[in-house]
């Protein structure tokens, strides 16, 4: 192959390492309106009076808005697909603020300064409510955080506001609690994942004017452009027809801008004054008013035999939406669905949430997306089981462990027909040394050093509901121009989705022109997210650039008198084997533009009835210091298999990052409210993201198998890999101490605080 | 969001004393605390043209010029090799070399922050503060003063016979420290700083009546623990009360051994 | 007040306000590679060089700049490209957003040190933060490009 599972440069490498204007507030433009809000103090209030005289006399301020400016209708900033399961909750500004940070008021004026000084000026006169800040009294609790007769739950997800419940369900299969009770060893603890921000480079921005049209154009950095539009549409309550979406490059995602966190307010700024306007977040906004990861309690119960035999595995999660709701009945499905399966021929399982409503700010979607706390719970109970057994926890995994050919009940009843998981285990055990290094090894001087693991899975795309496309078109000379509304986050979807083209249209990869993510020009795309953008929107790119071969041998066919089916495209040309006729792609594109009424240009639509996961195993080793419970990661390796690797390259930099991302989240990072509901970690010197000397050493490797329903065998990579660091970590953890860490982060304090316990225990 | 209505570059530390009277006027540092408050400044002052960013050596001290930035600290050799390497251990976490070419030593003093490494470090040596207005004065009473209009013009370091440690424990690397640990030996005797109790840096000078065990080891715990019965920690987001106080132990007793190893090789442990 | 500088070799003299920032000088200047990432001194994104040493531009007062040499990545344009084009071939710049500010504060690393370790690369960039890479494919980047250096300096 060319160009699919080579290590093809991004096509947009050279203009990023050279620092560019290619990222929102570098091409917003110059004269928009500064917009910024004003923002509740108060986790639960109702706004009885604000007083705006003295701030809109600050000159050079253009415009005020309170909850009384806008529309009142609900909607949800969850970029899902229609019918959203997240529910119609919010306002743009609403007289009921619900978590400190909520926006009270959207301040726009000439300069940063004006509205700067306009802001302090506001004066609002809040009724304070007593607030929900412990998810765990959140059901059923008398103070609701929506009261409101205008919410609405458009899809069946077990949603009630008056009970404080955003989504509520249970699934399973068999009679967990007989099984259970026929298990020689019940591992059953509670898991507790904390909430984290996605943290990446570039805050929340987005910009917008009027276009010649009229029209309202949003320029934002963003992953889900036309989900944009329709959360804009529903939020000011103007049509779809009136709004474009685009987007610039984006300084990173994951999953924060899957949520239309900035769109809306310079959105209603400028299609109220008619001006260009930008909002750019700062990172205290960015930290407290956005879209973190769903904070769980995971209750896992893992039935097993004495042999080793796991027969049960039996979950309750608890989810802690926030003031609003999104992405808050979905992703806790993934807590369970994307953990239990990776456990093959069980008597039965149960699968039982609860998501709820809190006093603090919304939750969203986080790379992972629930599947990442479930599997650091059942991952976790499953180590545990291993010592409990005094099995080796590989052994365990290799009796247990979902094979090619399962089917996965807990995952849809769908089968696994690409599974390269056992050669995944294989080789990190290989690679790390398992062997010589499980469980430990206590150095002497105070320090042990001990190895711990996890498997990992995720999806390919939300199955029967993702939906890709692509439009590639012929141009001048026989060059091409590739379409589609993915949206490249840095992940270097436009560079891969155009090895894919090139790869197929047998050309350079430089005689692919991307455009991507323009709900004007681009073919429908639900969007970057839910792992999505290489499996389905990569696959509507093959199926394209085949219909498009057929497409040009029709239009040669008269010309070289042959029929269609006899004809061979090479890349260059057309031609007939057997005649020998042939016409080169550039006389094609020369004479489609003179006299010709066919269009050389294909749009495919695609989805997929399976989301095939992509599987992976994490080993580490650390260094432990049993004095002050401190430990390095000395060596995390990581076997993925994400079915063939369309960019080696990327694939292996995404793992990298995920996985550093996951040793974050595993060690120091956790939103931490007052008891007032402020959250602490309001910035980089108080959330701490991992640097370079805080990673250790990340060893990568890639154990394909073949994905018979993906673009040249892929599944999907980025959000698998920030599954292990923290069941692995918390592993390598109990085997250097004996103390198991089930609230993340596993902090010193924790670990010493654990061993101290067990010294007044024995 | 920080505003400054004036901006002076003082041509003498008179000038900058004087315009220092006046309550909305302020001396900057490195800029880098004060740039994330709310403050309304009338004339911030600035002192980066007065020559005070250069570490000067003398036979008995080193004196070390308000805006001399924790990256030259880090850097300076002699410094290092009087203090083993602690000061630049005391600096080298202090989030990135871009920060550390900004930060200065008057601000991070002057400050008197709880969390500060720098303190911590020089609080373990023989160190005098220079105040314009109020003139030499030890560095350990200068830690107990109300903040007030004076100008902090350099640190001297007493050259004394000395061996010094620097030991800090962090939740990521470049974290602020949750315990601050500098031990020291001269004069005839031990002490010890913890700072980040969260509160600010306290010096223990610590009796060489209780170290009367034969081994090392043995006095390190009998040092540890004086060191631990002399010193409050408290609780914050970093960490608990009870933990601090583990570590003031752990680390008193870590860097009370380095300090001995250094005195029996002589060496320079950096 | 006046201030005068040199930016990426460009005499420059401006009446600016007391409390205008370094960076948002340099942004109002055309040097978009400078971004903000933070408001606490802590990512790094903002770095450019004052008389040669990387600095926070985000931490330092336009004014305090008077008199100085101010370096930005598109004053050094030639080297991005030369030492980027490592980066890229590892798939490490990834979203870009902190390429510029780690990129300035690896040519200061190489211009003090030509030869340095992992862990002196490491602890020299540790202020600037990437949340994309994990930071494994930088440093292969950067190794590449020493051994690059040296081959080519033989």
């Amino acid at each position: 192959m060319r160009y699919i599972n080579q290590p093809i440069r991004k096509k947009d490498a050279m203009e990023l390492v050279q620092g560019k204007p290619l990222f929102l507030d570098d091409l917003a433009r110059p004269d928009s309106l500064i917009v910024k809000l004003l923002r509740s103090p108060h986790a639960n209030a109702m706004i009885e009076d604000i007083k705006l005289d003295t701030a809109l006399k600050v000159p050079g301020i253009e415009a005020i808005y309170t909850y009384k400016d806008v529309p009142t209708n609900r909607f949800t900033l969850a970029g899902q697909t229609y019918p959203e399961p997240s529910p119609y909750d919010r306002q743009i500004l609403d007289q009921h603020v619900r978590f400190v940070g909520d926006p009270v008021a959207i301040v726009a004026g000439e300069t940063e300064e004006a509205v700067n000084k306009a802001l302090k000026l506001i004066k609002v006169n809040y009724q304070v409510l007593p607030a929900i800040l412990d998810f765990h009294t959140a059901k059923d609790n008398e103070i609701l955080v929506h009261p409101e007769e205008n919410w609405r739950s458009l899809a069946p997800v077990g949603a009630d506001n008056k009970r404080n419940l955003c989504a509520s369900d249970t699934d399973g299969q068999g009679d967990i609690d007989n099984v259970l009770s026929e298990c020689d060893i019940v591992i059953d603890h509670v898991y507790h994942t904390k909430a984290n921000q996605q943290a990446m480079m570039e805050p929340f921005g987005t910009a917008c004017y009027i276009d010649a049209y009229g029209r309202l154009n949003v320029f934002s950095s963003t992953q889900i452009v036309f989900h944009a539009r329709r959360i804009i549409s529903n939020a000011l309550g103007i049509p779809k027809s009136k709004i474009r979406v685009t987007k610039p490059r984006i300084g990173g995602g994951f999953g924060a801008k899957q949520t239309a966190v900035s769109e809306i307010y310079p959105a209603f700024v400028t299609w109220m004054t008619k001006k260009p306007s930008k909002i750019i977040f700062t990172r205290e906004e960015s930290q407290i008013a956005s879209s973190p990861r769903h904070e769980m309690e995971v209750h896992v119960k893992v039935g097993a035999m004495k042999n080793g035999k796991i027969r049960g595995i039996d979950i309750y999660t608890l989810s802690n939406t926030g003031a609003y709701g999104e992405h808050g009945p979905t992703t806790v499905g993934l807590s369970g669905h994307k953990s239990i399966p990776l456990y093959r021929d069980l008597d039965a399982y149960r699968f039982t949430y609860d998501v709820v409503y809190t006093n603090v700010m919304s939750a969203g979607a986080y790379r992972g997306y629930g599947a990442t706390q479930g599997i650091f719970a059942v991952e976790s109970a499953v180590n545990e089981l291993a010592m409990k057994l005094q099995m080796d926890p590989v052994k365990l995994r290799e009796l247990n462990m979902v094979r090619e050919g399962d089917t996965m009940p807990a995952y849809y009843g769908e089968t696994a027909n690409s599974c390269a998981l056992d050669r995944c285990l294989n080789r990190a055990k290989e690679m790390i040394g398992w062997d010589e290094k499980f469980p430990c090894k206590d150095l002497g001087n105070g320090k042990v050093r001990s190895v711990g693991m996890s498997l990992a899975m995720q999806g390919s795309g939300i199955s029967g509901v993702d939906v890709g496309s692509a439009t590639i078109k012929m141009n001048d000379d026989g060059i091409y121009t590739l379409l589609f509304g993915a949206a490249d986050m840095g992940t270097g979807c436009d560079t891969t989705l155009a090895q894919i083209a090139a790869e197929c249209l047998c050309c350079d990869l430089d005689d692919i022109t991307v455009l991507g993510a323009d709900t004007d020009s681009s073919p429908y795309d639900s969007g970057s997210y839910a792992s999505s953008t290489a499996y389905v929107t990569g696959k509507a790119v093959e199926l394209a650039c085949t219909k498009l071969i057929q497409q040009l041998k029709e239009y040669a066919a008269p010309i070289l008198e042959s029929d269609c089916e006899t004809l061979e495209f090479d890349g260059k040309q057309i031609y007939n084997p057997t005649t020998n006729a042939s016409i080169s792609l550039v006389d094609i594109a020369t004479s489609s533009m003179c006299g010709n009424s066919k269009a050389l240009e294909v749009t495919v639509s695609h989805s997929s009835e399976v989301s095939p996961p992509p599987f992976m195993v994490g080993m580490v080793e650390i260094e432990l210091d049993k004095e002050t419970g401190a430990f390095d990661i000395l060596d995390y390796v990581a076997v993925v298999d994400s079915g063939t690797p369309l960019n080696p390259n990327l694939v292996r930099v995404q793992t990298e990052g995920g996985l550093a991302q996951g040793i974050g989240m595993a060690m120091t990072e956790e939103l931490q409210y007052s008891d007032k509901g402020m959250l602490r970690n309001n910035s980089f010197m108080q959330y701490k993201i991992p640097s370079r000397l805080d990673v250790g050493k990340i060893r990568v490797e890639l154990e394909s198998s073949y994905e018979q329903t993906g673009p040249f065998g892929a599944k999907s990579i980025g959000e698998i890999v920030i599954n292990t660091p923290s069941p692995a970590l918390a592993h390598a953890v109990a085997n250097a101490t004996g103390v198991w860490v089930r609230e993340l982060p596993i902090t010193s304090e924790k670990i010493i605080m654990g061993m101290l316990e067990q010294e007044k225990l024995s | 969001m920080l505003t400054i209505k004036n901006y002076v570059k003082a041509k003498s530390l008179a000038e900058a004393y004087e315009l220092n009277q006046k309550r909305t006027n302020r001396i900057l540092g490195g800029m880098l605390w004060m740039k994330m408050s709310n403050a309304s400044i009338q004339t911030a002052i600035d002192l980066s043209g007065l020559g005070l960013d250069t570490i000067e050596e003398t036979e008995d001290t080193f004196s070390i010029g308000c805006m001399v930035s924790l990256r030259q600290l880090e850097e300076h050799h002699a410094l290092n090799t009087y203090t083993s390497g602690a000061i630049a251990e005391s600096v080298k976490s202090i989030v990135g070399v871009q920060f550390r070419n900004l930060a200065t030593v008057g601000g991070s003093i002057f400050g008197r922050f709880g969390f500060s490494d720098i303190l911590t470090m020089f609080l373990a040596l023989d160190t005098q503060v220079e105040l314009y207005h109020g003139g030499i004065i030890p560095l350990s009473e200068f830690v107990t003063m109300p903040r007030d209009n004076d100008i902090l013009v350099r640190l001297i370091v007493k050259k004394v016979s000395l061996t010094s440690s620097y030991l800090s424990h962090r939740k990521s690397k470049t974290d602020f420290p949750v315990i601050a640990c500098a031990v020291s030996y001269f004069n005839g005797s031990y002490r010890a700083v913890i700072g980040a109790r969260p509160q600010r840096a306290v010096l223990i000078e610590v009796p060489n009546e209780i170290l009367t065990a034969d081994t090392k080891e043995k006095n390190a715990e009998l040092f540890a623990d004086y060191v631990a019965s002399q010193v409050t920690t408290g609780s914050n987001m970093r960490a608990s009360a009870e933990y601090r106080l583990h570590l003031t132990k752990v680390l008193s007793k870590r860097g009370y051994l380095q300090v001995v190893q250094l005195q029996q090789t002589g060496g320079n442990m950096a | 007040m006046i201030l005068s500088l040199t930016l990426n070799g460009k005499q420059i003299q401006e009446d600016v306000s007391s409390d205008l920032l370094l960076i948002d000088f340099l942004r109002a200047h055309g040097c978009y590679s400078v971004k903000r990432g933070c408001e606490t001194s802590n990512c790094g994104l903002c770095t450019v060089f004052m008389n040669d040493k990387p600095i926070l531009s985000c931490s330092v007062l336009a004014l305090r700049a008077d008199g100085s040499r101010i370096d930005t990545l598109e004053g050094l344009q030639k080297e991005a490209a030369e030492f980027g084009a490592f980066i890229a071939d590892q798939g490490a710049e990834q979203c870009g957003f902190c390429n510029p500010g780690t990129i300035m504060n690896a040519i200061a690393l190489f211009r003090e040190n030509p030869d340095p370790s992992d862990d002196e690369i490491k602890e020299y960039l540790a202020g600037n933060l990437c949340r994309c890479s994990g930071y494994e494919g930088q440093l292969r980047g950067m190794k590449a490009f020493l051994q690059y250096k040296k081959e080519a300096s033989k």
